[in-house]
């Protein structure tokens, strides 16, 4: 729960309406707009791609938390949604000759549409059945990419290169600039996400996605309509996922079906649940987390390399085997995530010298 | 007509295994209400175990059974000892991904140790073919029914007269009201894990016998979910009846329709199914409409 700092009355609705009560968050929050300004002048191009695909993730597990998080429809339809985000937008925009930015929204709408499609078995089923459901929306988008009926996405190549992205005479440059230029895109629409999806949940819609989670009975029961509750959760989260999904197209320049498997899926879900169910800040620490573990554990692998061959000659099976024990290892010992265990720090120091 | 025999031969196998697959799944389902997506891993686990008693240990096929099953029967107890135990009371969504979890370290401890080379293993079941109305039918195909059929039915008689199979079906049916009669929950709990080891070792082994030792027979275990889904989640007959359709629905396609439609249309089938009889043929109908 919530708690409210000593010395902080609110005496207007305005007032208890703000995200931010205390100095204290604002300055956290300055230094967070410090460091994402600050990163593209100490990093070096290896570890700004890495920056560009957390910025991505972030994006996507925002979306996916708006769902799984605040609305509590599970879904394992990630990486569906995700290819659907990066096919329509690069088809619109390389094949059909749309400006990007235009075709990157009509991705987001697409997806929008595609998901609040596949969210219709939600309006029947509940928790595991829904989330079994999704598993087959999954296989199905999947299937239908790969086998490509017609040869309508990929020209029967199973993959389409990207044009270089560009706007309005903007185009992004080589390779001394391409992961900086990215960056600085990247960071603004994940932070635009970011706020978007903070300030949707202090709206009538955002509250009601929550009533549905909590018990869906009886936000009926207070007049809260069930069927567009659930289904504009599906349209907007799968909106983000959209956006995630388009970016990754024009990011990495070339797609493929590889890039949106089951795999991807869970990879998303272990983000919100590591970062924290219902969270947004969560979602941003877990695609954080997500991201470099693998990342960490091949460095940390490379480092050791003379001294436990054994990691670096089975990397990818020991980043899936500390994968996996990290998600059961969250979901065991703190549910809630990094989110809660930063809470838990600030809480410490808050109460200190005191126990609660 | 002989296609349609060789369908038919090819579509029980694989229905059969899938059969045994559901089984442990919806055992687990049953009595502790996890949906496990770990079932395909523990096939996986349990045809390497397996794999290494008979070749890489060389001992004879009777005493290799014996510790496949031993050994599956502790994983099945460990997991639910150290995993799911301290999961009792979470929500739906950390259920799920905690057993998705599960399968991610499942597959990579046994990709660690193994490799991701497929492994031949000496056949089991014998290689001959038979001749059945025209059609040519590999002898091992017939006889994955047999012993499929053997232990299915070994399991619903075990549930049906035996003392701990009552017990099980007493906590799947209701866990307090079965506590209030003394039986141990835990205990039920354990053994039900237990038992979805064992019955995927035992298709995890069939399957590898027909196909070879590798890393997709974890891929074949996502099929457990249309099966469960079509005969009902809660229903042992339902896995059954589930499987047989489901193998031979995907042998179908894949003989007059077309090789790579077979992989979708399980999973175009369950959507179906979903929205129209969310419970399946055999599934009990709990309504909780919204």
């Amino acid at each position: 729960m919530a708690m409210t700092a000593t010395g902080v009355h609110h005496r207007s609705y305005t007032s208890e309406l703000k995200l931010r009560a205390t100095r204290a968050e604002y300055v956290r929050l300055a230094l967070m707009g410090v460091l994402l300004v600050v990163l593209p002048f100490v990093l070096d191009n290896y570890w700004m791609s890495i920056a560009n695909t957390i910025l991505i993730a972030v994006i996507g597990a925002v979306g996916l938390n708006i769902l799984v998080g605040y609305t509590g429809q599970i879904s394992l339809g990630q990486g569906g949604f995700l290819a659907v985000g990066a096919y329509t937008s690069v088809i619109l925009s390389d094949r059909m000759g749309m400006p990007t930015p235009l075709a990157i929204a009509f991705a987001v709408i697409m997806t929008a549409v595609v998901g609040t499609f596949f969210g219709l078995p939600g309006l029947r089923l509940k928790g595991l059945y829904l989330a079994i459901a999704t598993l087959a929306s999954q296989q199905i988008i999947e299937f239908l990419i790969r086998r490509d009926i017609g040869d309508f996405l990929t020209g029967g190549l199973g993959y389409i290169n990207v044009e270089r992205f560009g706007f309005l005479g903007f185009q992004v440059g080589g390779r001394d600039v391409f992961e900086r230029q990215w960056y600085v895109i990247l960071a603004i629409l994940a932070v635009l996400s970011v706020m978007a999806a903070r300030n949707l949940f202090r709206t009538g819609l955002g509250r009601s996605f929550m009533a549905v989670r909590d018990q869906d009975i009886a936000a009926e029961a207070i007049g809260v309509n069930l069927t567009r509750a659930k289904l504009t959760a599906f349209a907007v989260s799968s909106g983000f996922v959209g956006l995630a999904g388009a970016l990754t197209a024009h990011y990495s320049e070339v797609v493929s079906w590889e890039k949106f498997t089951l795999q991807v899926s869970i990879t998303y879900l272990a983000m919100i649940i590591v970062g924290g169910l219902g969270s947004i800040a969560g979602s941003v620490y877990g695609a954080i987390f997500i991201t470099l573990l693998p990342v960490v554990i091949r460095n940390v692998a490379n480092a050791f390399e003379s001294a436990v061959p054994f990691l670096s000659n089975q990397l990818p099976a020991v980043q899936n085997a500390i994968f996996g024990l990290v998600i059961i290892l969250f979901l065991i010992i703190e549910p809630r995530g990094l989110n809660r265990l930063w809470e838990r720090i600030k809480e410490y120091f808050r109460f200190w010298p005191f126990r609660y | 007509m002989s296609t349609f025999v060789s369908v038919l031969a090819y579509g029980l196998a694989d229905g059969a295994i899938l059969a045994l697959a559901a089984l442990g799944f919806v055992l687990i389902y049953k009595a502790t209400s996890v949906i496990n997506f770990a079932q395909g891993e523990f096939l996986l686990v349990g045809a390497y175990m397996f794999y290494t008693a008979f070749v890489v240990m060389g001992l004879p096929l009777l005493v290799a059974v014996v510790v496949g099953v031993v050994v599956a029967t502790l994983i099945g107890v460990l997991v639910e000892r150290l995993i799911l135990r301290p999961m009792i009371g979470e929500s739906a969504i950390s259920i799920i991904m905690v057993t998705i979890g599960l399968s991610s370290l499942l597959r990579a401890l046994v990709q660690m140790f193994y490799g991701t080379n497929p492994r031949s293993m000496p056949a089991i079941l014998p290689r001959g073919s038979v001749d059945i109305l025209g059609a040519t039918v590999p002898l091992n195909r017939l006889l994955v029914i047999l012993v499929a059929a053997v232990v299915l039915t070994a399991f619903t008689l075990f549930f049906r007269k035996s003392r701990h199979g009552i017990a099980m079906r007493a906590v799947a049916d209701d866990q307090q009201a079965a506590m209030t009669q003394g039986i141990s929950v835990r205990r039920i709990f354990a053994m039900s894990w237990a038992l979805a080891g064992v019955s995927a070792l035992i298709a995890g082994v069939l399957l590898a016998d027909i196909s070879t030792v590798d890393q997709n027979i974890a891929a074949f275990g996502l099929l457990v979910f249309p099966v469960v889904i079509l005969g009902g989640l809660d229903s042992v007959p339902g896995t059954i009846v589930g499987g047989m359709i489901m193998g031979l629905l995907i042998q179908a396609t894949g003989t007059y329709w077309e090789a790579g439609l077979a992989t979708v249309v399980p999973y175009i089938v369950l959507v179906l199914i979903l929205l129209v009889k969310p419970y399946g043929l055999f599934g009990e109908t709990r309504i909780e409409r919204v």
